[in-house]
């Protein structure tokens, strides 16, 4: 301990620090929503109309109530900002919050008549709800050690916020086609799946400390799941927003806008092909007045300075530390092999808050854990919170002889579950309990799933596994991409669950396999049960789940899957 | 129709040609693009073209010398195409004629037509003008840097022109 407190740091981690400007910006944003929300109430504006303008403020018609969708912007909050969420969850909501796979947050039973004042809630914050949702350029996902991570050489929050910024309001590029994602990351190991986005960036940076981005296209999920292709290998920093640009417009101009199903950019860039594609974006961007749409070096400078590393102390024994407190308690020695991540500054780690409790709902959180999490954060790491995009919030940068005391801290509050990366860590989306749009449920899977799999020494002895269940096709809980991917469908007004095995988001990013037939609500958790085991039974020694699929494919799980049907 | 031209009521010098009409050639006449062909070499009049919003600007292109008015037509307010083509009209190919917003276009993209390069904006007859003017003193600032900002402005700059 330094005998500093710290409760209330003067000197926050980096978080983009809203100015006059974008206050101002805000207030307009919230008295335009209210105007049209009085229209609409007047009936000067049709569902019609109204639907895509609350659409571009993340309010949503659920199948019991408005859900507002809040954006984290590249899941980085200040503990403010989250005793805000905590605010927006007790006056509007039922005292609870939905952490998504997009490094958001949902509220799911918000009033229309109360949406505003929700809104200018959360704007008293420096919050809002832009561009979660509608056809438009949504909210830029990153890693969520930005910032913290051992392997990273460009910190991806400063594009991030570059993009987030550009994107907003963009007069140009508000009725698109359909959607539009944009994750970008800075380490070698990509935490942000960019090959699954419409855009992927990848920062790197050269001997001189120039940075540049090998920028992806086309990529995406939903009912046709794309990998993206690698459309230029080396885009130097100050022409990221002219070649988005050209991108955009490409897609803007061409891309598919009678079926809903045929509107995303992947769609475009498989029916006109990767290298026409690329000549119309090329052609596009030699034409631009690039002078104009140069990402000015002030302007990086400027955002860089919002996100300078907070002041990390010297930690010469803080390992020591940590080592001494791991021998002295198995159960937190155990949580922090799952739950930590390398930090790039010795003394310090970064440590996940599970929102993954045995038997809870993926991604939840109440009002009080939301302000506890927001106090720990003020005592333990620099005043600030991360969303992960596996709906796990993140303490990036934690001292290590303090980890023990954070851990402690967690414990009553029911977020101490040392399940990160393990079978319990699920994904799962809102599914017919919320959603309007789903087939199936999630939540009650994923429950089942970890319950039956509970003895958290069961899943360490199976080691990392990543499940990941979406409610219908449209596949928010990315099951393409999960190690073993469960997604509802409808068999004749039945819940049926079709399972994939062998996806990856990350470097290595694969779509999985289709096992065969779907199962029924009752048979799932037997069937991931089996796969399970049959991995247990054929795997090679320091095989992970996902390296022993690789080896021997979908073969022996499909045997064991439907010897007995 | 009512007329709003950079934001104020204004009175519709154009004459909406019917497809089967005859093009007037004494009076500034707006016509569809695929009638181009039937205006005489000679005319003096002004001409006007109604395009659809998969026209792409390069199309447009060899004509620009020839039309004072270039009536973008939205067939629904979602369909944003035609911001594109605005903005490459004014940027890449340095138009400088009216461009007119035609069709289902609300109040709520007002400014972003305008910032992306339209001159104006066709409202319904008997529609309230006060959102469509409500909407352009809305917002103080802006992230991005478009054609009709001063040419100095930037990206991410956050300044209106
Ligand atoms: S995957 Fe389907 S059911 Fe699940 S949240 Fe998305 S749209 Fe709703």
């Amino acid at each position: 301990m330094d005998g500093l407190d710290r409760t209330a740091p003067q000197v926050t981690a980096g978080i983009y620090k809203y100015d006059a400007y974008d206050r101002q910006f805000l207030r307009d944003r919230v008295a335009e929503f209210r105007g049209q929300v009085d229209r609409r109430l007047a009936g000067a504006l049709s569902e019609d109309e109204f639907k895509p303008l609350r659409l571009m403020n993340g309010l949503y018609l659920q199948l019991h109530a408005y859900m507002l969708r809040c954006a984290v912007p590249y899941g980085v909050l200040s503990s403010d900002q989250m005793r805000q969420f905590a605010v927006v969850a007790r006056r509007f909501d039922r005292g609870y919050g939905h952490f998504t796979t997009r490094q958001n947050i949902q509220f799911n039973w918000i009033k229309l008549e109360e949406a505003a004042d929700a809104i200018a809630t959360l704007a008293d914050a420096d919050l809002h709800a832009i561009q979660t949702s509608g056809n438009c350029i949504r909210n830029v996902t990153t890693d969520e050690y930005a910032g913290a991570a051992f392997d990273e050489s460009v910190d991806p929050r400063v594009y991030a916020e570059i993009l987030r910024q550009w994107s907003t309001l963009h007069p140009e590029f508000s009725f698109l086609p359909r959607k539009f994602k944009i994750a970008i990351t800075g380490a070698a190991r990509d935490r942000a799946a960019i090959q699954l986005h419409d855009i992927g960036l990848a920062a790197r940076r050269d001997a001189s400390g120039a940075v540049s981005f090998e920028v992806w296209v086309g990529g995406g999920m939903g009912r046709t799941p794309i990998l993206a292709y690698r459309i230029r290998e080396r885009l130097p920093e100050a022409e990221t927003i002219a070649y988005l640009e050209a991108i955009l417009r490409v897609y803007n101009a061409l891309g598919g806008r009678e079926n809903i199903h045929k509107a995303r950019i992947k769609i475009l860039v498989r029916d006109v092909g990767q290298a026409r594609f690329t000549e119309l974006v090329e052609q596009e961007y030699a034409r631009l007045p690039r002078e104009r749409y140069r990402l000015e070096p002030e302007v990086v400078a400027a955002i860089q300075a919002h996100f300078a590393p907070p002041p990390f102390a010297v930690l010469p024994q803080a390992d020591a530390a940590l080592a001494a407190a791991c021998d002295g308690d198995a159960e937190f020695a155990a949580w922090v092999g799952r739950n930590t991540h390398p930090h790039k500054v010795a003394g310090y780690i970064s440590a996940v808050i599970s929102l993954k409790p045995i038997g809870g709902i993926p991604g939840d959180c109440s009002a009080a854990q939301m302000d506890a999490i927001a106090d720990l954060a003020d005592r333990y790491a620099f005043g600030e919170v991360r969303v992960s995009h596996v709906q796990n919030l993140v303490l990036a940068h934690v001292r290590k002889d303090e980890l023990y005391a954070l851990w402690q801290a967690l414990r009553p509050l029911g977020l101490a579950t040392g399940n990160v990366g393990l079978l319990s860590d699920i994904i799962a989306c809102p599914g017919l309990d919320y959603c309007a749009l789903a087939n199936a449920r999630a939540i009650p899977v994923a429950q089942l799933i970890a319950e039956r799999f509970a003895d958290l020494h069961r899943q360490h002895d199976i080691g990392s596994v990543y499940i990941n269940i979406s409610g219908c096709i449209n596949a928010c809980a990315h099951h393409h991409v999960g190690h073993i991917g469960i997604l509802g469908v409808d068999r004749k007004g039945e819940e049926y669950y079709q399972i994939t095995l062998g996806g990856s988001a990350t470097n290595d990013a694969r779509i999985g396999d289709i096992v065969g037939p779907s199962f029924a609500y009752d048979q799932v958790t037997d069937a991931v049960e089996t796969i399970l085991r049959s991995y247990l039974a054929i795997r090679q020694a320091g095989e992970l789940f996902i390296d022993t699929y690789r080896r021997t494919g979908l073969a022996p799980f499909k045997e064991a899957l439907y010897a007995t049907a | 129709m009512q007329l709003l031209e950079q934001g104020r009521p204004a009175a519709d010098r154009w004459l909406r040609v019917a497809d089967a009409a005859p093009i007037p050639d004494d009076v500034a006449a707006l016509i569809g693009l695929e009638r181009l062909a039937e205006v005489p070499a000679g005319r003096t009049a002004p001409l006007g073209v109604v395009v659809g919003p998969a026209t792409l600007p390069e199309e447009l292109a060899p004509l620009l010398n020839r039309v004072a008015l270039i009536a973008v037509a939205f067939p629904k307010f979602r369909d944003g195409r035609g911001f594109t083509l605005g903005r490459a009209l004014r940027e890449r190919f340095r138009y400088g004629g009216e461009l007119r917003a035609v069709g289902h276009v609300l109040p709520d993209q007002h400014l972003f037509l305008l910032r992306c390069g339209f001159s104006a904006v066709e409202v319904a007859d008997g529609a309230d003008l006060a959102p469509w003017t409500a909407a352009l003193g809305r917002f103080h600032t802006a992230y991005q840097a478009m054609v009709t900002d001063k040419a100095t402005l930037r990206q991410c700059m956050r300044r209106f022109g």
